[in-house]
């Protein structure tokens, strides 16, 4: 099986700061991959190089086996087909919740509103918000921001989404109806990528983890292994520091 | 229901600040009121600045003078926040064959800004009529009002700039990796932002045009301060003037509030 997307040695640095040094990292149709590692060892800069939000300076990602990350090519329309939640939901402030989720599909697929309107709410439905669709991001907690902001980006039927630490900025209590939705996309069979610091969910559901530390994968494998029988030190040392 | 410690010693305190409050402004005003008319030269200043039979004689026609002014301001301001609008944009534009649109807009702002608005009016009000446009094209009322444009344009665009850079870049970040192109970007994500949060700062800027609406008058038309200088050389007293400056801080003094409400409004919302 060939992997939906796919980095190879991937390398990103910030002037002389080397974020990535080479990451590897192979994600197939329907899987779901968590990236764990503490704050500052890469999770967030891969993510948002594998949208090319950052331009990478060597290696490759390879999306559906075709390079994306060919210096110079138009991100949009790669862009569409992989969907990104943030960790502090950055809806757009002065729209509607179903205003944020139509935008794109408006203007990128240029269908009007009235089209949308079913399949949007089905989505606001589905992630239990559909009392809240005519509410600005103000309106709502935070949990339900970030719901909102899921569906925004699924409303660009993606073929991978990728979280980047989208429970860190909420408060405890919200944090379970955000990995519901996690789990309820999961179950659907979307293709995901994850950052997360949320060990139980990771265990509970991943296909993969990968630990990241300084710049690389340090060590991966299905969760109960890397979890619970990390072979490395530096693995067992991150895990022993969050419990 | 019975006060608590901590209420009835602010409710006291609120008490006595505004007795004192009351008694000071009280003081001064009834200083003012007797010491100015002690002034050996006021009752020829009263005459010639407070005169209410001249006042009342000319008030009317000082008023429609302004409907001018109102005029000459609401068919500048839309296109003032427009041509603002499109410099601030042209000087957010990143692709190579529009540099001379960036380089332009940059060269707009410095140049407009840097000299004094009455000198515009002059070189322009007076300069383009010059090259003998045939009537009405030649009328220092359109060139005056250009000159207002030009330069008030300058500003907004700096302040509509301030906007588009104060919208955080994540907002950015999320409008892109849902695809958006950049142009819809800035279209529904930036500038709608923008627009709202600099609405306080380009008040002022209008109630400041507002006012200089009357330095028109150095090139030609007939507005309020004109017409006041005309009342004053017929019936040889200033108090046209006093008159003329009522009637602008019966429009801009309401203004000027409202924009510190909507300032106020602003920071509460932020904080």
């Amino acid at each position: 099986m060939t992997a939906l997307l796919e980095t190879r040695s991937l390398q990103k640095s910030f002037g002389t700061n080397a974020v990535c040094k080479g990451i590897d990292l192979s994600v197939g149709r329907g899987e779901m991959v968590c990236l764990i590692g503490s704050s500052g060892s890469g999770k967030s800069t891969l993510l948002k190089c594998l949208n090319l939000l950052e331009p990478i300076d060597d290696g490759e990602i390879l999306l559906d086996g075709e390079d994306i990350s060919i210096p110079g090519l138009d991100p949009q329309p790669v862009r569409q087909r992989i969907g990104m939640v943030f960790q502090s939901f950055n809806l757009f402030p002065h729209m509607t919740a179903v205003e944020n989720a139509m935008l794109a599909p408006r203007r990128v697929h240029g269908k009007d509103r009235a089209t949308l309107l079913p399949e949007i709410t089905g989505l606001f439905e589905r992630f239990g918000l559909a009392d809240r669709m005519a509410h600005y991001p103000d309106q709502l907690s935070g949990g339900q921001q970030q719901r909102v902001a899921i569906v925004r980006a699924l409303a660009m039927k993606p073929e991978i989404m990728l979280f980047d630490e989208i429970t860190s900025a909420l408060d405890p209590e919200l944090v379970g109806e955000v990995l519901d939705a996690l789990r309820e996309l999961r179950e659907a069979g979307m293709t995901m990528i994850l950052a997360t610091h949320e060990m139980g969910f990771a265990r509970e559901l991943a296909d993969k983890v990968c630990f990241l530390d300084a710049g690389m994968i340090h060590e991966e494998g299905p969760p109960e292994q890397v979890l619970s029988n990390p072979e490395k030190a530096r693995t067992r040392a991150f895990l022993r520091r969050l419990l | 229901m019975a006060l608590t410690r901590r209420q009835a010693y602010e409710a006291r305190v609120k008490r006595r600040s505004t007795t004192i409050a009351a008694g000071s402004t009280l003081a001064v005003i009834v200083a003012t009121l007797i010491l100015v008319p002690l002034a050996p030269g006021w009752p020829a200043v009263k005459k010639s600045f407070f005169n209410a039979e001249v006042f009342a004689d000319t008030f009317p026609g000082l008023l429609n003078a302004f409907l001018l002014d109102v005029a000459i301001f609401a068919w500048s301001a839309p296109l003032i926040f427009v041509l603002g609008l499109l410099v601030a944009l042209a000087r957010d534009v990143r692709a190579p064959a529009a540099y001379p649109l960036r380089l332009f807009a940059i060269v707009y702002t410095d140049i407009f800004r840097g000299v004094p608005v009455i000198l515009v009016i002059y070189l322009v009000g007076f300069g383009i009529p010059g090259l003998g446009l045939p009537r009405p094209w030649n009328s220092p009322y359109i060139w005056g009002t250009v000159a207002l444009v030009l330069t008030y344009a300058a500003y907004v665009a700096e302040v509509f700039r301030t906007g588009i850079e104060s919208i955080h870049q994540s907002q950015r970040a999320a409008a892109a990796s849902l695809g958006l192109s950049e142009a819809d970007t800035m279209r529904y994500v930036i500038l709608p932002q923008a627009i709202r949060k600099v609405v306080p700062a380009n008040m002022n800027l209008f109630i400041a045009l507002q006012k200089d609406v009357a330095l028109l008058s150095f090139i030609g038309p007939v507005e309020i301060f004109r017409q006041a200088g005309v009342y004053k050389s017929l019936m040889a007293n200033f108090t046209p003037y006093v008159g003329a400056a009522l009637i602008f801080l019966a429009i801009t003094i309401p203004a000027t509030r409202y924009a510190d409400y909507l300032l106020a409004k602003q920071r509460r919302a932020r904080s």
